[in-house]
């Protein structure tokens, strides 16, 4: 009898959402060790971690939106498109007119939440297909973006420069470079931000009336109807927050890259997704993590970073990778949910 | 009224009506928009050329594609978003089978039919890849094919060894362009052949009435006999033929390929081309002549922004806002919605009379 509790408690700890969670942490660290094994020394650098972290910030953040929707059972593929608008409409603000940076996080979230209160109203109310009007809306951003300027170019906007700049640095982390110099570990501002929503939103989906609603939507709409829950706001509530941090990822990426292109981001919302599936958010809606997310992307990252540091760099491999990588996690959360299914009959 | 309402009712109206303004504003907007004249192509020959035969020739295409998408969406009630990467799969094996392993190669070294049929099978596979995805493993068929539309150019890429190879001998350009004595672009006929085999398979078969079973409701169709997982694997393996053909027409027209441009955006079209003719995005009932009749309208909308000179990155905009505009029509919603007002409008009317 004591064992069979036993069992029960084990196979209640590792429930659906812990065993895809779990999965994800080992996979990344058994890359990363493995990657400090193979390719040598740079891996063992703090600093090799911290440039993911700096490159990878936008990313984070619109892979925790892209979680949050499709926790709630939908999906939103316009983010790459609302980042690339959103690093044009800020570069052409500041070089072409003068403008000050504060503005310019102004534009940079009313431009996110302008996408989500449309795609929002659409999903929820209309009852649109969210593939179909995220779909519409990635193809939107980006031909609005070709329309506000279509060719690319580098913000030179002191103001701007001075913040794009700005690193805060880590003590002790540092690490001597070839000349023999010391050099300090720093982050970008971003990361900070990035950080900061992932906590945020992790809280949220906790510990939050609001975020449970997400999950019991996601998980089974008819019976969160039933609970008193309101479907369409909470779905609405969902694209409006995935809107507004594809908001705030566009001006993460703009203060990364510090210009303006249409063809930025290209291929973000894929990586989002990605990343969220691997970091054990179903596709089906009603299970995911945001910690898990974080994880997704840190994975998705070094595995690109290893293939090109294996020589590999040409640009087909990561595309190639990243997709192989996709598929194979989809396949394990399809059996997943089969096994699921049969032990529930 | 009534026989407006039952004009209004037919789902083929749509497709129609959206032509005829596109048409009436080409009209009044420029004239010359229409003028079809006979000029001599780039190997001499006399053929016909104009914004219409334009139409004809680049609609032709995302008619195939409007064939196999109907098909797939129909059955498994989402889109299959990857059909651009696989079409530059498709023309990317073709072109590797002709050239052998050298990029310029003197003369081909396969027969063309040889590299159709190699590229029909590798399309088939990833179409079988797709279905299997969304068939067996349960997953939407749009993240499903997600993993094809990031892979895919790679993918062609690699085929290639990221060369770009060109087929200098002319015979292989008929397919894209122009048969010697024909002034009509060879692409309709090849449109117009798919055309007529798909009618003859959905007359002759149950294809048809399987598609729209499955796609109405999966598990009363199982009930029924059927197997809706390999009809719906069925759907993607004849998408991946359609795709196939499509992608010989494009690389034959360039006698060369260019992976990240090659057939870019056209899921967008095939999807816009699907729900321009009055078919539910989320599955079900599908017209095939509607869709057809739609995807030449799509070009048609196409050439007319071009007309109108709209950049052609910024095309996507437009389209997307036409797409949005038709969804949220055809929306049960907006719908019920509608209709209760037209209810409402018309009894105040009738008290005064």
């Amino acid at each position: 009898m004591a064992s069979d509790k036993k069992n029960a408690a084990v196979r209640k700890t590792l429930s659906d959402t812990n065993l895809l969670l779990t999965i994800t942490i080992v996979v990344f660290f058994a890359m990363y060790i493995g990657a400090i094994v193979f390719q040598g020394k740079g891996f063992l650098k703090p600093q090799t971690f911290f440039n993911i972290l700096n490159a990878n910030a936008p990313l984070i953040i619109s892979a925790c939106g892209m979680s949050l929707v499709m926790i709630t059972g939908g999906i939103d593929i316009s983010v790459g498109g609302v980042t690339a608008l959103v690093t044009m409409c800020c570069a052409v603000y500041l070089d072409f007119h003068q403008g000050n940076v504060f503005v310019s996080l102004l534009i940079a979230l009313a431009i996110g939440l302008g996408f989500g209160l449309v795609q929002g109203i659409l999903v929820a109310y209309l009852e649109i297909q969210p593939f179909i009007v995220t779909l519409a809306g990635m193809f939107f951003a980006r031909g609005m973006t070709t329309i506000v300027n279509t060719y690319p170019f580098n913000v030179e906007n002191s103001q701007f420069v001075a913040l794009k700049d700005t690193r805060i640095l880590i003590p002790g982390m540092g690490s001597y470079n070839k000349v023999g110099n010391y050099v300090d570990a720093y982050i970008e501002i971003g990361v900070i931000a990035a950080l900061l929503i992932v906590v945020l939103m992790f809280c949220m989906l906790r510990w939050s009336k609001l975020g449970r609603n997400f999950y019991a939507v996601g998980g089974n709409s008819q019976s969160a109807l039933m609970l008193g829950i309101n479907v369409k706001r909470t779905r609405f509530l969902s694209h409006l927050i995935c809107g507004l941090l594809a908001g705030i990822c566009g001006f993460v990426y703009f203060m990364h890259v510090g210009s303006g292109a249409v063809s930025h981001a290209s291929g973000m919302e894929m990586n989002a997704i990605a990343s969220s599936i691997i970091g054990g958010t179903m596709l089906t809606g009603g299970v995911g993590n945001i910690i898990g997310t974080f994880f997704g992307v840190l994975s998705l990252s070094t595995i690109q970073i290893i293939v090109s540091s294996a020589g590999l760099d040409e640009a087909w491999w990561t595309g190639i990778t990243i997709a192989a990588m996709l598929c194979l996690f989809l396949v394990v959360q399809s059996v997943v949910m089969a096994r699921k299914k049969r032990t529930a009959q | 009224m009534q026989i407006i309402k039952k004009i209004t009712k037919q789902q083929i109206f749509i497709p129609i009506a959206a032509l005829l303004i596109l048409a009436v504003f080409n009209l009044i907007v420029d004239p010359s928009f229409y003028e079809i004249t006979f000029s001599s192509n780039s190997a001499g020959d006399l053929v016909l050329s104009g914004n219409m035969i334009s139409i004809l020739d680049y609609g032709s295409e995302l008619a195939i594609l409007a064939i196999g998408m109907t098909l797939v969406t129909a059955a498994c009630g989402g889109q299959d978003i990857s059909v651009g990467a696989a079409v530059a799969i498709s023309g990317s094996v073709v072109l590797r089978v002709l050239c052998g392993g050298n990029s310029r190669p003197e003369t081909m070294q396969a027969p063309i039919i040889v590299a159709f049929l190699v590229s029909c099978v590798v399309a088939m596979l990833f179409g079988a890849f797709n279905g299997t995805l969304v068939a067996y493993f349960k997953i939407q068929p749009m993240v499903a094919t997600l993993i094809l539309f990031t892979a895919g150019r790679s993918i062609a890429a690699w085929i290639n060894n990221n060369e770009l190879p060109i087929i200098s001998d002319p015979s292989f350009s008929y397919f894209g362009g122009f048969i010697p004595g024909i002034p009509i672009p060879t692409p309709f006929f090849i449109a117009l052949i798919c055309i007529v085999l798909a009618i003859l398979v959905l007359r002759f078969t149950n294809l048809g009435l399987y598609t729209q079973a499955v796609g109405i409701n999966e598990s009363s169709s199982r009930l029924n006999g059927l197997n809706p997982a390999f009809i719906k694997f069925l759907t993607f393996v004849i998408l991946g033929l359609c795709v196939a053909v499509v992608g010989l027409i494009k690389v034959s027209r360039l006698s060369s390929i260019n992976y990240s441009v090659i057939a870019k955006d056209i899921e967008m079209d095939a999807i816009l081309a699907v729900a321009l003719g009055g078919n539910a995005l989320s599955g079900g009932k599908f017209n095939l002549d509607a869709s057809i009749l739609g995807a030449y309208v799509i070009q048609f909308l196409t050439t007319t922004l071009y007309k109108v000179k709209v950049q052609s990155d910024a095309l996507p905009a437009y389209k997307a806002v036409v797409v949005i505009l038709l969804v949220v029509m055809s929306a049960p919603v907006v719908r019920q919605w509608l209709a209760g007002l037209g209810r409402k409008l018309r009894k105040p009317a009738k008290e005064v009379a």
